[in-house]
């Protein structure tokens, strides 16, 4: 890969990290600490949204922003081509064995 | 039968499962002893993941924890499953990349330096042993609780386990032995809570029960009527101050601890890591999430069925009795009205002291749950135990026999004498927490301020700019590692002064309001600042590193990149 679809790659991968990251301190700490007290009025079923945040919420949607990143990323790799070629065993890249088996 | 019958059938069971997996994943090269063959598909190190970073900590005491702390308990429920984050977007997928044994390995090579590796080493060494300890306690605890044997012998009992798959599979026998230990956890830790909440709120889900029943307001509102804080309202416990740094303290402490990173070193490909660290904290999120449900509904029921009952009826629970006998659950009926008065623990007017880490383990009989559903439950905190303390002594044991003898003192080691060393550190990392499983430091809680705030504050940010900034020397990085680890060493050791030095009182009150536990914070901070500007006014890296960082930016070639 040359030198400038790499760097491409990479601000667009980095990109995605830093919106990731926003969210993630959006919900672990905006809505779980720093506005803790506001966010104690108004309800989420039975309990304070920011103690939903805080219990709940924040490390339900840390799971799904790593499943997300992980397919994003996939994406992108193909777009770039940079994905890892992996050698499985259902799809043999020497198919000789077969052609001297009969 | 019994609860100690169970309980001896489960600990023999499962302790036969876990020695039949070491042994047939035994191993003969380094790279299987260290990484484990780099072949563990993406779901199964999730699992292991999980069980390694689950401790018995987890396992028994944050639940209780929580229903004590009541809202302020979050910083332990985002600040560990925050740091997976951080590691799945931030360090995982180049870690693989670079594809070789350590964290050390990583920071010495990407550093050009043999002092940045030591000090890696070092570091490593530290915060695995200071965290191994508790974990060797925790499997005497459980020991001498359910099977009625003396906490050395419960200690001599996990050692010879854990030594057994550590040494004979090593980073292969201990990922298969985590599997299985993860399934033994999670089913010991969801059965009971479904139990109860479907006992207490007639929803069987705990996540939902929490959420959409007024269970938590229910105990929110007991809990100001017997003069205890208000159980939902955030800052009670800590300020807000302390709330935010420990959470991130804890978060990047958690990315920056080298047992867990080394886990991704195993996938076969940096996709794989990517995915496993997902799988991970599903895994983990599952206990996570269903911990504070657990310390609601135990401590609402502990208040019903003990706050303002006649002292008879209290003393005929056997329950209470089994836990009271073990000095665990004390009450005394003060002023002599005949009933038990529940308060705040400070005020005079309270009549029973619960300590907080029987919330798990006693949650299946104080809801009436089945003998045998109380023996896996013991077998859990087992396995929670085992698992962590397994997957701490071979990153100790790798970091001096692999970075400290191999890459340091002897390079031209062979193959065989690699392995002799490496196993031979792991038997004597095994006897090291085993003496202090038997003769814990007086400071169990500020030994786990350590680890994470030092992990935070050195081996995080060196990681990340070694990634993220190709600019990054030697000099910054060096500079930035000495200088977290000491001011956070320092600032912990002189705030926690009466225990660890035994004066007075601390020597120190707060650093700019942060307490010793989020102070790995402030640590991180002053590492980043200083080894940016330190790197900005010395020589930029020599082209081959420049090259090494693009190359690990990307994930095609990854399978080839592992050779030394």
């Amino acid at each position: 890969m040359n030198a400038e679809r790499m760097k491409e790659y990479w601000r667009r991968n980095v990109n995605l990290i830093i919106g990731l990251l926003v969210l993630w301190a959006a919900v672990g700490l905006v809505a779980s600490i720093i506005l803790a007290k506001p966010l104690f009025g108004v309800h989420m079923g039975k309990v304070p949204l920011s103690f939903w945040f805080a219990q709940q919420g924040s490390e339900i949607i840390f799971v799904c922003m790593i499943f997300y990143y992980s397919w994003k990323m996939d994406k992108l790799d193909k777009e770039y081509g940079v994905e890892e070629v992996k050698l499985s065993k259902s799809t043999p890249i020497i198919p000789q064995d077969k052609e001297v088996a009969k | 039968m019994s609860v100690e019958t169970w309980t001896i059938i489960f600990v023999i069971l499962t302790f036969g499962l876990y020695t039949y997996i070491g042994y047939m994943s035994r191993v003969r090269d380094t790279k299987g002893f260290y990484v484990a063959g780099q072949g563990v598909p993406a779901i199964a190190n999730g699992a292991a993941t999980a069980a390694d970073w689950m401790s018995a900590a987890s396992f028994i005491s944050m639940a209780g924890l929580i229903s004590f702390m009541g809202f302020d308990g979050c910083v332990y429920l985002i600040g560990w499953t925050g740091g997976y984050v951080l590691l799945a977007l931030l360090l995982a997928p180049y870690l693989r990349k670079f594809g070789r044994y350590t964290v050390p390995d990583f920071i010495g090579d990407r550093y050009y330096s043999q002092t940045a590796r030591a000090v890696a080493a070092v570091c490593t060494v530290f915060v695995s042993l200071t965290y191994v300890a508790g974990q060797m306690r925790g499997v005497g605890i459980v020991f001498s609780r359910y099977l009625q044997v003396d906490i050395t012998l419960g200690v001599i009992i996990g050692m010879c386990i854990v030594a057994f798959f550590a040494i004979l599979g090593g980073m292969k026998g201990i990922t298969w032995t985590q599997v299985a230990q993860y399934s033994v956890l999670i089913c010991a830790y969801l059965i009971p809570a479904v139990a109860i909440a479907t006992k207490l709120t007639g929803n069987p889900v705990p996540q939902l029960a929490l959420t959409f029943t007024d269970i938590a307001q229910r105990l929110s509102n007991i809990q100001v009527d017997l003069g205890m804080t208000e159980y939902l309202a955030p800052f009670t416990d800590l300020t807000a101050m302390n709330v935010f740094a420990i959470t991130v303290a804890l978060m990047v402490g958690t990315a920056g601890l080298p047992h867990v990173i080394v886990r991704f070193y195993t996938v076969p490909s940096v996709r794989a890591a990517r995915y496993s660290a997902g799988w991970a904290l599903l895994f983990i999120a599952l206990l996570y999430t269903t911990a504070p449900a657990i310390g609601v509904f135990a401590k609402y029921n502990l208040i019903q069925q003990l706050s303002n009952r006649p002292v008879d009826e209290v003393n005929n629970i056997v329950w209470v009795q089994k836990w009271a006998a073990a000095g665990l659950i004390k009450y005394e009926d003060k002023n002599g009205d005949g009933l038990i008065q529940m308060a705040a623990a400070a005020d005079p007017a309270n009549e029973i002291t619960i300590d907080r880490d029987i919330i798990v383990l006693s949650t299946p009989e104080v809801a009436g749950l089945a003998p045998i559903i109380i023996a896996l439950v013991a077998a859990g905190g087992l396995a929670a135990a085992l698992s962590t303390a397994a997957g701490l002594l071979l990153a100790m044991s790798s970091a001096v026999s692999h970075d400290l003898y191999y890459r340091i003192f002897k390079p031209e080691a062979t193959e065989a004498q690699r392995m002799r060393m490496g196993r031979l550190m792991i038997l004597v990392a095994i006897l090291a927490a085993g003496w202090f499983g038997v003769h814990p430091p007086g400071f169990v809680g500020e030994v786990v301020a350590f680890a994470f705030g030092l992990a935070a504050a050195s081996l995080f940010p060196v990681i990340l700019m070694g990634i993220f900034d190709d600019r990054m020397n030697k000099e910054g990085a060096i500079v930035g590692m000495v200088v977290g680890l000491a001011f956070t060493f320092l600032m912990i050791v002189l705030q926690r002064s009466p225990q660890i030095l035994g004066t007075e009182a601390p020597i120190v009150g707060d650093f700019l309001g942060v307490g010793a536990q989020g102070i790995g914070m402030i640590g991180m901070i002053f590492n980043f600042v200083l080894s940016f500007i330190v790197s900005r006014a010395t020589p930029p890296p020599p082209q081959e590193i420049q090259d090494l960082i693009h190359n690990i930016r990307v994930p095609q070639g990854a399978g080839d990149a592992s050779a030394h």
